[in-house]
């Protein structure tokens, strides 16, 4: 894998991070984080839509006129999509069931149309499909992180197996039910910002403006 | 044809002709690779559904054993299909192929109902249901009856398995729903539906006396055998299952077929 490869496939996956840097595709990463069976399977499915995607995209960038450029990238994402629904419907059967129609809305997540549009449209096939296949992987660092604790936290569970016995089955630990609903997935993202900034402090935005504060209004002004 | 192919690509990328070549040449290529997927995958997807089901049908039966699999276990029942306005057997139907849901569906083969007959909003009711059935000898152990109704966003499908008498639950779950986790969800929960088996289902009158409480039962209240604990936060849900039981197993569902075939004085 030559330098600049290497680079498209790790820069997304704390550089340039999709969720926790670009915040894209939230949504399915509060839905099927609940525990890791579901989400390494969207993470896979994922991965390899983004990947295809990006490249097939690259491939006919040259031909594709630019007043239907996002329906193109529309179509030939969903199409892969709709293939990767079907292959899960026929190798894993239960998880497929368990993620409904968060795999028919990988045709909306923002990643994968963003990789096509923001960088498959203006580079060649081997870099788009490299592109696509980091971008993947960062989604899923940030998945399976989240998908681990809460499983772990919530169910007291990895990939289904118990780790930690339940009050309910007669054993020592209380679960955290509030892991198991979507919104224990934003605390768990915005910790993991807040770590990944603290390490890379070159992430930390800008401030857009700063508050106005009327002069005497406190006594802070003379302070400043 | 190479040579169309050609002309066209080399028009100009914004030119009306490039543009509906394009959209119509990637539809094409798309089409032809999304219907292959589905062709070459749908036997694999219609096992795995079928066996799907046979799981669910089994877990709710209480016949799963470890170190089976599932279709061996399914050997062991019986499936058949029952005329719900008469309650007898029809023969002339395969269980295996025939499908209630799509029956519903389609005016010949089902009834609409009045809504004062719909308590279970289902707007339309099959002539013909599948059963499951577990004999002994010829005795028939447990009956596996499928059931459904509205909770509070979705038709819950599930099944009710009561002993050969016709009378006590043996076990009772859905296999497809889309409540709200958490709540109404909680019907896949396994501590509320370990509450079912043994429940009584009909009364002294011979109607249908089971029903999901508000609330929890009191186990020495008089009618405690009729009454299952309501899920917390989810009264809608809660009703919609009394409601579908109450519909599936009253006279317009399988009232008529129990009374014919429960075990006497089991």
């Amino acid at each position: 894998m030559d330098a600049k490869t290497k680079k498209l496939v790790t820069d997304p996956l704390f550089d340039n991070n999709p969720i926790a840097l670009q915040i894209l595709g939230i949504c399915s990463a509060l839905a099927v984080t609940t525990s890791m069976n579901t989400a390494l399977l969207m993470c896979i499915a994922l991965t390899c839509v983004c990947a295809l995607s990006s490249a097939a995209v690259s491939a006919i960038r040259d031909h594709v006129p630019s007043a239907i450029r996002i329906i193109v990238q529309m179509i030939i994402i969903a199409s892969l999509v709709i293939i990767a629904d079907q292959v899960m419907k026929a190798f894993a059967y239960d998880t497929s069931k368990k993620l409904s129609v968060f795999v028919g809305l990988i045709i909306t997540n923002c990643i994968v149309m963003g990789r096509a549009e923001g960088f498959a449209m203006s580079n060649n096939v081997k870099d788009s499909f490299w592109d696509g296949v980091g971008n993947g992987l960062g989604y899923s660092v940030i998945l399976l992180v989240l998908a681990a604790l809460r499983e772990f936290f919530g169910a007291g569970s990895l990939f289904g197996i118990k780790i930690m016995t339940l009050v309910n089955d007669g054993g020592w630990y209380v679960p955290n039910g509030m892991m198991l609903l979507p919104p224990s997935a934003f605390f768990l993202i915005g910790i993991f910002i807040w770590v990944v900034r603290t390490w890379k402090p070159a992430q930390v935005e800008e401030s857009d403006f700063t508050i106005h504060e009327p002069d005497g209004a406190h006594g802070h002004a003379e302070a400043r | 044809m190479k040579a169309m192919f050609e002309k066209y690509l080399a028009m100009p990328n914004d030119s009306r002709g490039k543009t509906l070549f394009v959209a119509v040449a990637l539809c094409l290529g798309c089409s032809i690779l999304v219907s292959a997927a589905a062709v070459a995958l749908r036997p694999m997807q219609e096992s795995n559904k079928v066996l799907d089901k046979r799981k669910n049908i089994l877990q709710i039966g209480g016949l799963i054993e470890e170190g089976k699999s599932i279709n061996e276990l399914f050997e062991a029942v019986e499936a058949r299909v029952v005329d719900l306005n008469t309650g007898e057997y029809v023969d002339d139907i395969d269980p295996a192929i025939y499908d209630a849901r799509s029956a519903a569906k389609d005016p010949a083969q089902s009834e609409a109902l009045e809504p004062a007959q719909d308590i279970a909003s289902i707007k339309r009711r099959e002539q013909y249901a599948t059963v499951y059935l577990v004999r002994d000898g010829d005795n028939i152990e447990r009956f596996i009856l499928p059931v459904r109704g509205y909770g509070l966003w979705s038709t819950l499908h599930g099944f009710m398995a009561l002993d050969g008498d016709g009378q006590t639950v043996s076990g009772f779950g859905f296999y497809e729903h889309a409540e709200t986790p958490g709540l109404g969800g909680e019907v896949d929960n396994p501590n509320w539906r370990a509450l079912w088996p043994g429940k009584q289902v009909y009364g002294d009158d011979g109607s249908v006396t089971l029903e999901v409480m508000k609330g929890s039962v009191d186990p020495n209240g008089a009618g405690s055998e009729y009454q299952v604990d309501g899920l917390a936060g989810a009264t809608l849900t809660s009703r919609g299952v009394t409601n579908l039981v109450q519909y599936w197993l009253g006279d317009s569902g399988f009232a008529k077929y129990l009374d014919k075939n429960r075990t006497q004085g089991g």
